[in-house]
């Protein structure tokens, strides 16, 4: 048996459509059947609350008198780009006010329109013979605008890798507080809930398909950037009219240590056509499986510590690497829920009908890192290749004299097979002397906590860790924990007016 | 019950935990203690039926005492449930309920304050700075 989009849309509107949502779907289809449930269910609604930083506006202001045609713009002090013919702009989420920083960015304006509140634009031009003006400073109301339309690149992740951090300090990231130790982890979407997860062969969702956004009819525009569904991390870009939303569905926040974003309300409803869609709705979030990533390695490809579904994630609690580890969520699943229970509202009562895509979306593709041309300096063409060490079981003294003979002020200190096992600097020799108690040798005073570099890193990755642990060298060191060199703050010298900084 | 004690330690190193212990018999644990060269503060657990005693005794050596009770405060408007506090709460003051609703064990608190630094909505703050 198969149905038409006609068909359901019929029964949309004579009001006898059954629609659940796809938390509901799974247990209705065990216990119907396949078959029987592709009979019964015309529509699965779906939906997803959570950050989705690759989101904004487009605004057109009107024309002011004289007129003017903006090349900068700020709304309440964060800059939209306004390379967009005279009084268009266009404001993204994580662009940050110039004077409150990350506590107020382009999510907050658009919040701040949504919920009634005036907005101060500023503008400037160098004027020209058609559009003399030059500067422009106005209150607006969303009301007041033209069009505020929200086209958001990027959203509604099919799923979102798991963060943790294997390192002894604490990260701040756009996953949230990472605790030291794999101390937690922290996970982002709706699982069985989530649009993409639903129709992960992209038969239903595509260009032109209704949605909910930000408790708007919206509209799916097509796939998202970046989108990878052959991983299965599809993404989708979409549209709606900010005049008709809703703050609940749409709320700027701030992520310590990383910065502003929008959480944004997404829902799909998906019609029930064919067996195969049956079969798509019916996921559960068991089997949806992400990896958990250590965060605390700063590389593209960061490792994954294991694999886990949305069951999960979602139970709160799991274990890893032998112990249990707490989750936090950062998307919210009430909320998820809500919206998948609202378009149901909006389909049974009539107000929305569904469609089919008007161009499919390739569900084979692959998002591609970038192609970098140049590469940015290493530690190994700044560092110190010259390899001054301690023993630790030299007396404090021959310590002294390596400094000064060395003309440094760090020296690493390794043990019988030469493995690095500590450091001492000229103060904690200073400190030796001052206060002799502590005993006579290398090993009794060096810093056993030694925070060190590779070869092969990046310096970006080094100057990093200085600035992070207030210090002014790390020790370069091989696969086996040997000296190679040192990196101090003075090598950093070199790459101004050397070829990196040009 | 919880108790915030705060002193100075201008006039030396008293060891003034130490011995309201030791006077009053009273087992007493500290959750959180920030001490630097001129002052403490001391987030300590008693039995509630010791609070009295154990703060007279603390008062008399000096210390001030603040009795606190569900000292964190959640603003319902503008939290969305999402849970990024759940699991960074050394206490465990937040899960989440049958609804998937934010649920708050404020007397658990011992206000490390991580909550308030990370919450992206901003929707938790001490009680009493709200």
């Amino acid at each position: 048996m198969k149905k038409t989009i006609h068909q359901v849309n019929e029964r949309i509107r004579d009001g006898n459509a059954r629609v659940v949502t796809a938390e509901e779907m799974p247990g209705l289809v065990a216990e119907l059947g396949e078959k029987d449930a592709l009979a019964e269910v015309d529509v699965v609604t779906t939906g997803t609350f959570g950050a989705m930083c690759s989101s904004g506006s487009f605004f057109n202001f009107g024309h002011a008198d004289p007129p003017i045609r903006m090349e900068r713009v700020w709304l309440n002090d964060v800059e939209a780009y306004a390379g967009l013919a005279a009084v268009d702009a266009y404001i993204g989420a994580t662009q940050q006010s110039t004077t409150r920083e990350d506590q107020y960015g382009g999510a907050h304006v658009i919040e701040d329109f949504i919920t009634g509140k005036s907005v101060e634009l500023r503008a400037i031009s160098r004027g020209t013979d058609c559009y003399p003006r030059r500067t422009i400073t106005t209150e607006l109301l969303l009301e007041n605008l033209n069009q505020a339309i929200m086209c958001n690149p990027r959203n509604g992740y099919q799923r979102y890798n798991a963060a943790c951090n294997s390192t002894d300090r604490v990260f701040y990231t756009y996953m949230g507080m990472l605790l030291p130790s794999c101390g937690n982890v922290t996970y982002s979407g709706s699982g069985l809930l989530n649009p993409i997860s639903n129709d992960p062969h992209f038969r239903c969702i595509g260009s032109g398909v209704p949605c909910f956004l930000g408790g708007a009819a919206g509209m799916v525009i097509g796939e998202g950037t970046q989108a990878s569904p052959g991983g299965g991390f599809g993404t989708l870009m979409v549209t709606g009219d900010m005049k008709q939303m809703d703050s609940e569905y749409l709320r700027a926040a701030t992520m310590k240590g990383y910065g502003v974003t929008l959480y944004v309300g997404l829902g799909i409803p998906i019609p029930v056509l064919d067996i195969e869609t049956v079969r798509s709705c019916a996921v559960k979030d068991e089997d949806i499986w992400v990896d958990v990533i250590d965060y605390g390695i700063p590389v593209r490809n960061r490792p994954s510590m294991m694999k886990v579904n949305y069951a999960m994630l979602k139970s709160g609690r799991f274990e890893m690497n032998g112990e249990e580890v707490r989750t936090s969520s950062l998307s919210s699943l009430r909320r998820a829920r809500r919206i998948a229970s609202e378009l149901k509202g909006w389909i049974e009562s009539g107000k929305m009908t569904l469609c089919l895509p008007t161009r499919p979306i390739d569900y084979t593709k692959k998002a591609s890192p970038m192609r970098e041309t140049v590469q940015g300096p290493r530690v190994l063409e700044i560092m110190d290749r010259r390899i001054i060490t301690i023993s630790e079981d030299e007396p404090i003294r021959d310590a002294a004299r390596k400094l000064l003979k060395g003309e440094t002020n760090h020296l690493p200190v390794i043990n019988s097979e030469g493995v690095l096992v500590g450091i001492v600097t000229t103060y904690d020799i200073s400190k030796a002397v001052v206060n002799p108690g502590k005993g006579t040798l290398v090993r009794d005073i060096m810093r056993r906590k030694v925070v060190t570099t590779t070869a092969d890193e990046a310096v970006d990755i080094a100057v990093q860790k200085l600035e992070k642990h207030n210090i002014s060298a790390l020790p370069v060191v091989d696969r086996d924990f040997r000296v190679a060199g040192m990196l101090t703050a003075m090598d950093l010298g070199k790459l101004f007016g050397g070829r990196w900084l040009k | 019950m919880k108790l915030l004690v705060t002193f100075s330690r201008k006039e030396g190193k008293k060891p003034i935990i130490a011995q309201v212990v030791r006077d009053t018999g009273v087992l007493v644990s500290v959750e959180r203690a920030l001490i630097d060269s001129s002052e403490g503060e001391a987030l300590i657990d008693i039995p509630d039926d010791t609070c009295r005693i154990v703060r007279d005794k603390l008062a008399d050596l000096g210390a001030a005492v603040r009795f606190l009770e569900e000292e964190i405060a959640l603003d319902e408007s503008e939290c969305v449930d999402c849970g990024a506090c759940i699991s960074i709460c050394p206490q465990e003051v937040f899960s989440f309920d049958e609804e998937s609703k934010l649920h708050m064990d404020a007397e658990k608190c011992v206000l490390c304050g991580r909550c308030i630094e990370i919450c992206p909505h901003r929707a938790l703050s001490r009680k009493s700075e709200a």
